[in-house]
């Protein structure tokens, strides 16, 4: 038998908020994570960085409460931890260091976030043209800033970005926004139930004020993103904004068009899967605890559903109290008792979402965009290609998939899956939950077969 | 090709590590992770698709896979998951290895 009463895969807020009440309650806490220092996307190495790079802001800083909160003779934390495989047991497979284990626990709880939605269109393959998460995490692990970079898209992860530039000094040069009035408008009536959030409301109004102050030059309703790059590496990226052509020359050219859940390790568990029309993506079907439709797992965080970091934090504690009660370390009465602040911080911070979700939807042209575009960037697959597949027969997201290989990379359809979805949909949002979620499968990260191998199906570790 | 640079790199003022990467010597402050120092080096491409096209690290966080580079002779490792070592041999890697093939999982 496992020393572990409970596993957690993933340290974000979610995680460690998760960890640090159930070690509190007298649970044993494996906390694994890939990458190599506990923090999630939105703390990011806050750990060592605590005084230094005052310019990532107090909300970032103030992740270091988490972090040290793991410090409990309750919690063991595997950093570069990677979990490939969650069966029933439930059973953890991760890998460290180029070695597999296995450790099970009566319950485990997913915490592995979100990942930026993809924002294809030609061009964006470019070495020169990443996603300003990733930007933003050079920032935060490696002081690395940004220098002439361009920022594309829309949401409020793109004025956070914009605005830790700003700070740190390296303004962008430009923002490229493709929200349109239209749907400001659309998201108005959302605006009185925002007004719980009001601090968040608050915050985001600051950012845009800050990234107006700083002089940065705003281009809005764009669309037609395209971008080349010459013999110095240089990008070129047009677009058309109110109609006109614009052309910008850039070093970075950083897009964003929001975040969905990373379903990859919920779908190969056979959790249940619902389709979140404002969200325009998938999420794991669960009760108000975080409690899914598989015995022994729970969800929470952002790969429940995007809420943001502080609905992350309040749903991982929800998801260990209910954990403590089914232990048997708490009753019923005491876990609803002692839900009541993660309760009304959740649905404080849940309250902006349906106006988040209606004012930075996703354009059409996100969602499904021109046929020159490669929308798998593991096996160079376009647009075009899958629209001619579609003419050919296969209508399905799997059939697609076998047939043109779109999503059978190293990346397992992380990048690609949500396009396809919407190219079958032919652009519609509201056609896209119609096409069942292309099956996950274990491993759900590439593993070494050597890696595997030494693993038997009976053998099991105390980490 | 070889972009001046597409980040601005923070002066090195703690431990240090080098590394190679095709065949050139490159310090790069420890505890970074490899395609940070790669993207800090020259933010030129790292990996070559199966078509030919230049590729480098994208999302940073272990999700796109376009950050593969041979460390060690060892190919299809994420640079974005991994840290700096010291005397490490990188290498782009130069098309597909037979990880994504069909029959391999
Ligand atoms: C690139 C990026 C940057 C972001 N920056 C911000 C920001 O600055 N401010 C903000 O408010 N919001 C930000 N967000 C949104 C943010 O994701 C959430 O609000 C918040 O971090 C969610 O917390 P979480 O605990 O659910 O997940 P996360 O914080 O994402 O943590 C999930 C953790 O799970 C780990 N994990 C995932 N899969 C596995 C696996 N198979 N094996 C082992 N470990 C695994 C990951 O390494 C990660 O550390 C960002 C999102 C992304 C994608
Ligand atoms: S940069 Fe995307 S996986 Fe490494």
């Amino acid at each position: 038998m496992s020393e572990f009463d409970l596993i957690i895969i993933g340290a974000g807020p979610a995680g460690m908020s998760a960890a640090a009440t159930a070690a509190n309650g007298g649970l044993h806490v494996l906390l694994l994570d890939e990458q190599q220092q506990p923090g999630g996307q939105i703390y990011r190495n806050v750990g060592q960085n605590r005084a230094s790079r005052g310019w990532l802001g107090a909300e970032y800083a103030s992740g270091a409460r988490l972090v040290d909160a793991l410090d409990h003779p309750g919690v063991t934390v595997q950093s570069g931890a990677t979990v490939w495989r969650l069966g029933s047991g439930p059973r953890v497979v991760w890998s460290q260091n180029g070695v597999s284990h296995i450790t099970s626990a009566p319950h485990v709880l997913l915490a592995g976030g979100a990942q930026e939605r993809p924002v294809p269109f030609p061009g964006w393959t470019l070495p020169g043209v990443m996603t300003a998460g990733a930007a933003q995490i050079l920032m935060k692990t490696a002081g690395m800033l940004p220098q002439g970079a361009v920022l594309a898209g829309s949401g409020p992860l793109l004025y956070l970005v914009a605005a830790q530039m700003i700070d740190a000094g390296c303004p962008p040069k430009a923002l490229v926004e493709t929200q349109t009035p239209r749907m400001m408008l659309a998201a108005l009536p959302y605006l009185p139930k925002a007004a719980f959030a009001a601090r968040v409301l608050l915050k985001g109004l600051g950012l845009i004020r800050k990234i107006r102050k700083a002089g940065v030059r705003r281009y809005t309703a764009a669309s037609g993103f395209e971008a080349t790059s010459d013999a110095s590496g240089v990008i070129h990226f047009s677009f058309r904004s109110k109609g006109q052509q614009q052309d910008l020359t850039c070093a970075l050219l950083l897009t964003h068009q929001g975040v969905i859940p990373s379903t990859h390790i919920s779908r190969a568990a056979g959790i249940t899967h619902e389709w979140n029309a404002a969200q325009v993506a998938f999420q794991p079907v669960r009760d108000v605890w975080g409690a899914t439709d598989q015995p022994g797992l729970h969800v929470a965080g952002d790969g429940a559903g995007i809420g943001g970091a502080e609905a992350a934090t309040a749903s991982g504690d929800l998801a260990a109290l209910d954990i403590l009660h089914a232990s048997g370390r708490i009753s019923a009465d005491t876990r609803n008792q002692r839900a009541a602040t993660a309760r009304a911080m959740l649905f404080r911070s849940r309250a902006i979402r349906p106006f988040l979700d209606a004012a930075y939807r996703p354009p059409a042209e996100t969602l499904s965009p021109p046929d020159d575009t490669i929308i798998c960037r593991c096996e160079e697959v376009t647009a075009g290609a899958i629209r001619q597949g579609m003419r050919e027969g296969p209508q399905g997201h799997r059939q697609i998939k076998t047939s043109l290989r779109v999503g059978m990379g190293p990346c397992q359809g992380r990048m690609c899956d949500a396009t396809v979805r919407g190219i079958l949909s032919a652009g519609k949002a509201s056609r896209m939950g119609l096409i069942a979620p292309p099956r996950a499968r274990s491993p759900i990260k590439p593993t070494k077969l050597g890696e595997m191998a030494t693993l038997t199906n009976d053998q099991e570790e105390t980490a | 090709m070889k972009i001046a640079s597409r980040f601005l790199t923070p002066p090195e003022t703690g431990e240090v590590v080098q590394f190679h990467y095709e065949g050139e010597a490159i310090t790069a402050p420890a505890g970074l992770s490899l395609a940070a120092a790669l993207l800090a080096h020259s933010g030129a491409f790292t990996r070559q698709t199966v078509n030919g096209a230049p590729r480098t690290a994208f999302c940073m966080m272990g999700v796109c896979f376009d950050c593969l580079v041979e460390v060690d002779g060892m190919p299809n490792t994420q640079a974005c998951m991994i840290r700096v070592r010291s005397g490490m041999v990188v290498k782009r890697q130069m098309g597909l290895r037979g990880l994504s093939g069909g029959n391999d999982v």
